[in-house]
């Protein structure tokens, strides 16, 4: 039987490809997994303080991505690279993040006072929570159908991207450092916030005990606004480099696949862990990639992706790092 | 005029009535302790008036202000603490994190926040030898010295204990009680729910016996420890 599917040929590996290309596709699949990283953040953060799973994050960041778009082909950029000097660049660039990612916190916020907060108020079931995250994911998504139509935005270059430096006789392009090293900065200052700040202290108060946290002074209407505005945040700084990365890929259901990605890379990692989202969104990037090549052809990476969901769901639900948030009540 | 003042105070549960009209007062000052068995109401006292519960009638009033519908995560800044049942530990944080979230609702002054913890490791010495440990990985009674305090960190003026001495080992349960007293020597008023109603009685300037949402009996500590209805309820072996 599996003679017969593996002469059929449609699955067929290719291993001196794979080991020819291992950095290749480790390297490329750090850059996306920095991008999953950045949006597993989102929904990490949120399932620590209210025990939900955002389905809505996927759109969160999507909004992110239409704004960086619209910014930047605001700023004149098109389908070529830009002729401006290195300077203008980056500062347009910065604009575009900061549109993005106040963006994305505006949805998340929204998405959490019209949708989550009324049925808070109400002792609803996690059932329905959940089912409404579902339908505000859909609500956002037609939304921009209706908007924009079943059609991709143009697609804009930010800069001409070039080789940098050759590792392990893989070549490092220019991409590939901005994207994992603004997005490795970012997952730094995020952890230090949560760890060090007194917003990060209450953040881990409501996820661990939310009526001792109540009796402490901590605001938990607040912290919860405050925790969906950070997701959203880094969300839609996700979203710039996804642009950067997949010019081509900005439209109306297109935070799907990479939210559930990024989702993935939340519970591979530990949901509700923090370090676990970085973890877990680069090794899902690498795992992905890895597939690809092993098995051909680029379209075997969500299916490699979702093969790890499942896995993680029945190995080790907790995730490789555990959800150490602390859900256990002592 | 009382420092804490519940007057016919009731508390439901959806449609279900939790408290009947409770009235409680406490003087600055004072040990008070609210007697009763499982289901009697205790712990749901002790919620209204930290805020974690609303209540559908009757009020709250603390230093002459009605706190009534005031927000839960308002009153430890105005001067209520309460230890929670089942003691509230933070699992994942260290017993100094936990200690820091105690002063969460105050203004930052390092100064006092050092004397505080000064304070508190000398009436918990076990704390500073395990300031690093995590919250969750400590013994019951560990954990209710934690608790405990974590409340003094905020410089309450009224201390509200729920059970201090649930599941604690006897040479535990009295220890703790002789914290309560030595905190309340040193200037905090404390309201007090037990089940080990002899402990609580002996250390009680005033007590009251609660029954399925109702006082029906106060006096002070002494009294009700010698009144025989009380006793054969509530002071069985010990």
């Amino acid at each position: 039987m599996l003679h017969a599917l593996v002469a059929e040929s449609w699955l067929t590996f290719h291993w001196s490809d794979f080991l020819s290309n291992f950095w290749n596709a480790t390297f490329d699949g750090l850059t996306f997994g920095a991008i999953y990283a950045l949006v597993a953040l989102g929904y990490t953060l949120v399932y620590g303080v209210l025990n939900l799973i955002n389905f809505a994050h996927s759109e969160v960041f999507i909004a992110g991505a239409y704004a960086v778009i619209f910014t930047l082909s605001g700023l004149g950029f098109g389908p070529s690279p830009p002729t401006l000097s290195p300077i203008a660049i980056i500062g347009d660039l910065l604009v575009a993040l900061l549109a993005g990612a106040l963006t994305s916190a505006i949805v998340a916020l929204l998405v959490e006072r019209i949708a989550y907060k009324p049925l808070r108020a109400r002792n609803a079931p996690r059932l329905v929570f959940l089912i409404t995250a579902i339908g505000m994911s859909f609500v956002i998504q037609y939304a921009f159908f209706l908007w924009r139509g079943a059609v991709a935005e143009p697609s804009v270059t930010m800069y001409q991207d070039k080789a940098i430096f050759i590792v392990f006789g893989s070549t490092i392009y220019l991409s590939q450092l901005i994207i994992v090293g603004a997005a490795v900065l970012m997952m730094v200052g995020i952890d230090q916030l949560i760890r060090r700040t007194r917003i990060g202290r209450g953040i881990r108060a409501v996820a661990q005990d939310p009526d001792t946290a109540t009796l402490m002074g901590v605001n938990r209407e607040r912290i919860i606004m405050t925790t969906f505005v950070i997701g959203g945040a880094l969300a839609g700084a996700a979203a710039l480099f996804y642009v950067m990365k997949v010019p081509q890929g900005v439209i109306y259901n297109g935070g799907f696949i990479l939210g559930i990605k990024a989702f993935t890379a939340a519970v591979l990692g530990g949901i509700g862990n923090i370090r676990g989202a970085l973890l877990g969104g680069l090794l899902l990037g690498m795992i992905g990639n890895y597939g690809a090549y092993l098995l051909g052809d680029a379209q075997w990476i969500d299916v490699v992706s979702f093969i790890v969901l499942v896995l993680v769901l029945m190995v080790r639900p907790d995730g490789i790092l555990g959800s150490n948030l602390g859900k256990v009540r002592a | 005029m009382a420092l804490l003042e519940i007057n016919d105070l009731t508390v439901h549960y959806g449609r279900i009535q939790a408290l009947h009209g409770i009235s409680i007062t406490v003087e600055e000052g004072e040990i008070v302790s609210l007697i009763g068995a499982n289901g009697a109401g205790k712990t749901t006292t002790m919620r209204a008036i930290a805020g974690l519960l609303g209540s559908s009638g009757g009020s709250i009033t603390f230093e002459g202000n009605d706190i009534t519908k005031m927000k839960g995560h308002t009153r430890v800044a105005h001067g209520i603490s309460l230890t929670p049942e089942g003691r509230g530990i933070f699992p994942a944080m260290t017993v100094v994190e936990n200690l820091d979230m105690g002063a969460y609702a105050r203004k930052k002054d390092p100064k006092a926040y050092a004397e505080d913890l000064e304070r508190v490791f000398g009436l918990f010495p076990r704390l500073k030898e395990r300031a690093k440990q995590l919250g969750g990985t400590m013994s019951g009674g560990e954990q209710q010295m934690l608790a405990i305090g974590r409340a003094l960190m905020a410089r309450p003026r009224v201390l509200l204990l729920d059970e201090p001495s649930m599941g604690l080992a006897p040479q535990f349960i009295r220890q703790i009680f002789a914290i309560i007293e030595e905190v309340n020597k040193q200037g905090t008023t404390v309201l007090l729910v037990e089940q080990n109603a002899n402990q609580a009685l002996k250390r009680a300037d005033r007590a009251y016996i609660l029954e399925t949402g109702a006082i029906t009996r106060e006096g002070t500590g002494a009294e009700l420890a010698a009144d025989p209805a009380v006793k054969a309820a509530y002071l069985g072996a010990d």
